[in-house]
């Protein structure tokens, strides 16, 4: 999809921002595998025997890949509401630095924190490696309004999927079911070696792939987040390192 | 609409173990990371941090396997992965190819098998 150059006087509507930021989301292999993503969690809540307007209440609400699956696995085999809440909010710790990482990116003077809102609930895996490639092109005062377009688009995308998946769950067999939840770590790891152009991002996730085994022999609760701050601390080291004279 | 939703109590435990728990993240990013400047080396390193982290999601989905992907040989889920991932490679970083490559070797591995 080719965008209007950044001095076009067709930035000048925000509501066609909006619309240029939900007909993004047609121009991104990331859409297909969210898509397919939600095809399995559907397919997922189904075979836990949770109701089709709760897997699409979690699918808005919570809006995160991996914190969904890890709910509706740990609650389906019996894990209490604690037990379960601890999971994903350690899987959604990373949802933290992606936000940090995102708001600045379309932050301008006249920008409220409220005005952000909507933006920090979107942002999850697909959004916040979208942002690096389209808001280049994406003049700063129209950011929000593009990103609440895209966000929007990835929404009805996932909530679609959802009750396809859900719907499909009857006749998939173990086999379908298990390639598409192999599509997860497929497409996270694809597109995030891709947008890894530094030496800091290549080996925050060489190093966090090959420390979460070690860190989960620990069996502390917490291995995706020690792995992960360990992983990042020595990418970032080791860039600071590089960058001296 | 409550056969739809579910009873009650299903939707409670949503809210407490899933949507809480989630977002306390986001807000949190909202909230503290206002006043920080992009480029900043405070950002460089939670941006590696976020980077490790999903890193360990997808380590995690591999070693641990949820749901119908632990019927999966665990040497067929990693040779899938690194055959997907050198697909992307010798494509120029096509994420498309890699992921076909990566279903095609574990369905392939899957039905060899038997």
């Amino acid at each position: 999809m080719r965008l209007p150059p950044l001095d076009s006087p067709k930035w000048n509507s925000a509501l066609r921002a909006f619309a240029w930021g939900m007909s993004a989301t047609s121009a991104t292999i990331l859409s297909l595998v969210l898509f397919v993503t939600y095809i399995g969690i559907g397919a997922l809540s189904h075979d836990t025997r949770f109701s089709l307007g709760w897997a699409l209440l979690a699918t808005a609400l919570v809006w995160a890949g991996p914190a969904q699956i890890i709910l509706i696995t740990t609650l389906a085999s019996g894990a209490s509401i604690v037990q379960s809440a601890i999971a994903v909010t350690v899987s959604a710790i990373r949802l933290f630095p992606m936000v940090v990482a995102v708001l600045p990116m379309m932050r301008t003077e006249k920008t409220k924190r409220r005005h952000l809102i909507l933006v920090a609930h979107f942002t999850a895996v697909t959004l916040w490696v979208e942002c690096y490639r389209f808001l280049p092109h994406v003049p700063r005062e129209r950011r929000v309004a593009f990103i609440h377009g895209l966000g929007c688009g990835l929404l009805c995308i996932g909530l679609t999927a959802t009750i396809i998946g859900y719907e499909l769950a009857a006749n998939l067999s173990q086999t379908l079911a298990s390639a598409i939840l192999l599509l997860t770590p497929l497409a996270f790891l694809l597109s995030t070696a891709r947008n890894s152009r530094e030496l800091a991002d290549v080996l925050a996730l060489v190093l966090g792939l090959a420390f979460y085994p070690l860190a989960s022999m620990m069996n502390s609760g917490l291995d995706i987040l020690v792995s992960g701050v360990a992983a990042g601390t020595i990418a970032y080291g080791v860039h600071k390192w590089r960058e001296q004279p | 609409m409550s056969t739809f939703f579910g009873d009650w109590h299903a939707l409670v435990v949503l809210m407490l173990a899933g949507v809480i728990p989630n977002q306390i993240w986001r807000w949190l990013g909202l909230w503290l990371g206002s006043g920080l400047d992009e480029g900043s080396d405070l950002l460089m390193w939670v941006k590696a941090v976020a980077t490790g982290i999903l890193a360990g999601v997808i380590a995690q989905i591999l070693v641990e396997p949820p749901g119908a992907l632990a019927s999966v040989p665990a040497m067929l889920r990693y040779g899938a992965v690194v055959a997907g991932f050198a697909a992307f490679m010798l494509t120029r970083r096509s994420i498309f190819a890699g992921v076909v490559c990566g279903e095609v070797v574990m369905l392939a591995g899957k039905w060899w098998l038997g």
